[in-house]
C-alpha cells in the first residue's frame, strides 16, 4: 500500500500501456493505494516476469519503486534492464533473482490475479474503493 | 434469446483453421458457446484474451470454451494470433449470422452477435445463459465461475 487516503484497489497488467498511461494519474490521487497483480500473459507475454520483478522487489521494501520505473520506461524490461533496476534500488541481486523465479512469487501473482477475475476484472486497469 | 432448459441448436461451422465443427461433436461433453460482436475489436480483445487466462480453469470444470462471430476463418486465424488465444473460434460467417440468430443472440441492426454466454449440457440442452445488456459490456469471469458452481455438475 503506498499513500495516503481512502483505499483504492488496483488491478494492473505490468506489460499494459493502458495501466502505465493510468498509472500517473493514479499515483496523483489522494488515496492509499493497493496494488493487485493482474498480468494478462496471453496479450502481454512478458507480464508475468514484470510482476514476479516487482513482487520480488518487493521483499527488499522496493515494491513501488520497482511498479513506477516499469510503467516509466516500458521499453526496457529484458531481464538486464530488470538487474539495472534491481542495482539502482539497491537490492541484493542474488536475492532478487532467487525471489523473482520463486513459485511463492508466482502463486501470490495468481492469487491476485484471480481475486480479480472474482471480483469481475475485464480490463486494466481496474479500479476499486472498498468504502 | 435462447433459455435454460431449451434443446442447444445444432450447428456445423468452420473453425479458425477451416475445420468443419458441430456442436453434437460435443454431446458427452459441456460447452460453452461465447458469442462475441468481432474480431479485433478491443472490447472483444479484452473478454477472449481474459478468458484466455481462465480457460484452464473452465476447462478443469468439464468445459471446453468455444467463440463465435461473424467473422470470416482468416480472420479468425489473424485474431487469435494477435491476442495469443488458442480458444477455438467458429465463422458464423455465411449465411451470415445464422447461428447467432438461432440462438437469439443476433442484433440485426448492427450485423453481429451480442455479447453472450450459452453454456450447453453433455446432452445438447441449454444449462446456462447470459446476455449482456449492450455489446460494449463484457460478461466478466466470475460469471461463468459463479454459473459452474450454481447449474449442473461439475463432471
Amino acid at each position: 500500500m503506498r499513500g495516503e487516503g481512502e483505499t483504492l484497489i488496483v488491478y494492473a497488467d505490468l506489460g499494459c500501456p493502458h495501466c502505465a498511461a493510468g498509472w500517473l494519474e493514479i499515483c496523483e490521487r489522494r488515496a492509499s493505494v493497493v496494488f493487485r497483480h493482474f498480468p494478462v500473459t496471453s496479450k502481454h507475454p512478458r507480464a508475468p516476469a514484470l510482476h514476479a520483478a516487482a513482487e520480488a522487489a518487493g521483499r527488499q521494501g522496493r515494491f513501488f519503486e520497482m511498479v513506477d520505473s516499469l510503467y516509466a520506461d516500458r521499453g526496457r524490461v529484458d531481464d538486464p534492464h530488470l538487474w539495472e533496476r534491481a542495482e539502482r534500488f539497491g537490492l541484493d541481486l542474488r536475492r532478487f533473482e532467487a525471489d523473482r523465479r520463486a513459485d511463492e512469487v508466482a502463486a501470490r501473482v495468481r492469487r491476485d490475479f484471480e481475486s480479480g477475475i472474482r471480483a469481475g476484472v475485464i480490463g486494466t486497469p481496474a479500479m476499486y474503493s472498498p468504502s | 434469446m435462447i433459455a435454460a432448459g431449451e434443446p442447444a441448436p445444432d450447428f456445423t461451422l468452420r473453425d479458425q483453421d477451416g475445420e468443419k465443427v458441430s456442436l453434437s461433436d460435443y454431446l458427452g461433453r459441456r460447452v460453452l458457446l461465447v458469442f462475441y460482436p468481432q474480431d479485433f475489436s478491443p472490447v472483444c480483445s479484452d473478454q477472449l484474451s481474459i478468458y484466455q487466462e481462465v480457460k484452464p480453469e473452465i476447462e478443469a470444470r468439464g468445459v471446453e470454451l468455444i467463440g463465435i462471430s461473424v467473422d470470416h476463418p482468416w480472420a479468425h486465424k489473424a485474431f487469435q494470433e494477435k491476442i495469443g488465444t488458442d480458444t477455438r473460434l467458429l465463422s458464423d460467417f455465411e449465411p451470415k449470422g445464422e447461428v447467432a440468430r438461432a440462438y437469439g443472440a443476433y442484433i440485426e441492426r448492427v450485423g453481429h452477435a451480442n455479447r453472450s454466454l450459452v453454456l450447453v449440457d453433455a446432452e445438447g440442452a441449454v444449462e446456462w445463459v447470459h446476455e449482456s445488456p449492450t455489446p460494449l459490456e463484457i460478461p466478466g469471469a466470475n460469471l461463468i465461475f459463479d454459473a459452474l458452481e450454481t447449474v449442473g455438475s461439475d463432471a
